[in-house]
């Protein structure tokens, strides 16, 4: 359990919206920052600023081990063996762009096919539209039904040996649907195909063990798990990523260069050209301290207790209908509301100091599914309480009133 | 007194429940279409020309509360005017909303200047002008991105 008061640890929290105080329920786009990830960054640029991986000086060594440090950190959270398997990204989408364009793109000829599912995030969806488009590959979509529920029986009848590659998410983001990733996986292994699993709403709910799930690729972003913007994992398999071509060149992913020949770094340098998040990626482990510190069973409890309660709560009101009913969900709870769209929930909701999230969630398809234009979103992070569901509840009702 | 009062003014969440002017036209003579891809708003503007003047206009779609409201709107507003009166009417509209501009000459559509205060709201105020601008011009579609 949780037995400490968790949202004074995030000063952003302790404000007033619109004359009320502020009740964050947008974690699934970005979570809010602790004091300790804000002092991390303060601290790096205040003491330690230097560039990594090339000074004899001793800022540079600092840097570099801190920097370095927090690869160890990253891969003891996934369970990885190795941490050269820890490659720093962006975030979720340019590791799924790198997978595609390193990985995959090599392997594609005209009529090849990759599989994705009907719940992913545009960012898993796009990048292997584009190399399917240069390669006049195509791209099949495992359905799910109703409750938001991937139909994985279907799965081994839409692999054939013009499949090369899957690629799914662990969390979806509109649904909260937690997907039986370890048995895609056994089932895109059993076929000899490589999966990545896109584990951005993942690994800040529910703990992740990337040797039990045996993907090949799974990645996620630092800025849902507490962590700044712009920094992020992919982890891949060494053998994998040994065999890769780099996706970027530049300084620091090369051993040496001469005007005819270049000879690559090894993993993980391949793939970090250039100075990287130097700052993001110390405070990215700052972060995993921190959650770390509460625990991932406590926070997987923590918070399914909370979205069971608020799906109970909302559900009881009359007019409102949940999106994403599937047996296994973290964190986030869609909803529509009966002749009021979204962005109207959305706006009055704001005006009582709830933020929830309105809109499509970066999953069109999703939404074309349900034949609805968007939903309403709320989700949640270890710093809700049932206080918070009561605030989003009876700020539902009250726009259910306006509307009425 | 609600902090949303000045957004969501009675006559707005009326028309949003009835609004004015939904159905098509048969022998409608432009037609275009408004997508706003941020909520999936789809506004559809059909119209009679007479020359410069619009002599009959309907829409349909589906949107917000604001982004019905003010196509419904829109239709009572542009009946009868012509086209150079409408841009004049678009220009002091978009003023208003974006708020650089005041209700003066507005008539009933000074009801929206309370979106001036909700910048993520412009493009809900404007996309059925954005598309009836582009069927008078003759495009098929507008866009507020």
């Amino acid at each position: 359990m949780i037995d400490r008061d968790i949202k004074s640890d995030f000063p952003t929290l302790n404000q007033k919206i619109n004359g009320n105080e502020l009740v964050y329920l947008d974690n699934a786009a970005t979570t809010q920052k602790p004091y300790a990830v804000i002092e991390a960054i303060d601290t790096y640029y205040k003491k330690t600023n230097s560039n990594i991986h090339r000074g004899v000086h001793t800022l540079s060594q600092r840097a570099t081990e801190k920097y370095e440090n927090t690869r160890t950190k990253v891969a003891a959270f996934l369970n990885s063996d190795d941490e050269k398997e820890i490659i720093f990204v962006r975030g979720a989408t340019e590791a799924i762009n790198l997978v595609a364009n390193s990985y995959v793109r090599p392997l594609l000829n005209p009529d090849d096919e990759i599989i994705i599912s009907q719940m992913e995030h545009h960012a898993n969806i796009v990048p292997w539209q584009i190399i399917c488009g240069e390669k006049k590959a195509k791209l099949k979509i495992l359905p799910m039904n109703q409750d938001g529920e991937l139909l994985i029986d279907n799965l081994e009848s839409m692999i054939n040996e013009k499949t090369k590659f899957i690629s799914m998410n662990h969390v979806s983001n509109s649904l909260g649907t937690v997907n039986p990733i370890e048995k895609i996986v056994e089932i895109a292994h059993k076929n000899k195909i490589r999966i990545l699993v896109d584990g951005a709403q993942a690994v800040q709910h529910i703990p992740v063990n990337v040797n039990e799930i045996d993907a090949d690729f799974y990645c996620f972003s630092g800025h849902k798990l507490y962590a700044p913007t712009g920094i992020g994992v992919l982890y891949g398999k060494k053998e994998i990523l040994d065999e890769m071509s780099p996706y970027q060149g530049g300084g620091d992913m090369i051993k040496s260069v001469t005007f005819e020949k270049t000879v690559y770094n090894d993993v993980p340098q391949k793939f970090e050209a250039g100075t990287p998040n130097i700052s993001g990626a110390i405070a990215l482990g700052t972060a995993i301290d921190y959650i770390l510190d509460i625990g991932m069973e406590n926070i997987a409890k923590h918070e399914d207790e909370l979205l069971r309660y608020a799906t109970e709560e909302i559900s009881k009101i009359e007019g409102i209908k949940v999106i994403g009913n599937a047996k296994h969900k973290a964190s986030v709870l869609s909803f529509v509301m009966e002749n009021v769209h979204p962005h109207d929930i959305g706006t009055i909701m704001d005006t009582q100091g709830v933020a929830i999230r309105a809109g499509n969630h970066c999953t069109q398809p999703v939404m074309d599914f349900y034949s609805i234009p968007a939903t309403a979103r709320a989700s949640f992070a270890i710093y809700n309480d049932k206080n918070d569901v009561d605030k989003l509840v009876s700020s539902v009702k009250k726009t259910m009133e306006v509307f009425g | 007194m609600n902090d949303w009062d000045e957004l969501y003014l009675e006559v707005i969440l009326d028309h949003n429940k009835n609004p004015r002017n939904k159905d098509e036209l048969d022998n409608f003579t432009h037609e275009a279409k408004g997508h706003n891809p941020l909520c999936g708003d789809h506004i559809s503007i059909q119209l009679i020309m007479d020359g410069e003047e619009i002599s009959d206009v309907k829409f349909t779609g589906s949107g917000c509360a604001i982004s019905t409201a003010s196509a419904s709107i829109l239709t009572e507003a542009i009946k009868g005017k012509n086209k150079s009166e409408i841009e004049q009417l678009f220009g002091n509209f978009h003023d208003l909303v974006t708020g650089s501009g005041n209700k003066e000459d507005l008539g009933k559509l000074a009801i929206f200047e309370g979106v001036n205060k909700y910048p993520a709201r412009v493009k809900c105020a404007t996309l059925s002008w954005h598309a009836l601008m582009a069927a008078i011009e003759g495009k098929k579609e507008a866009s507020t991105e």
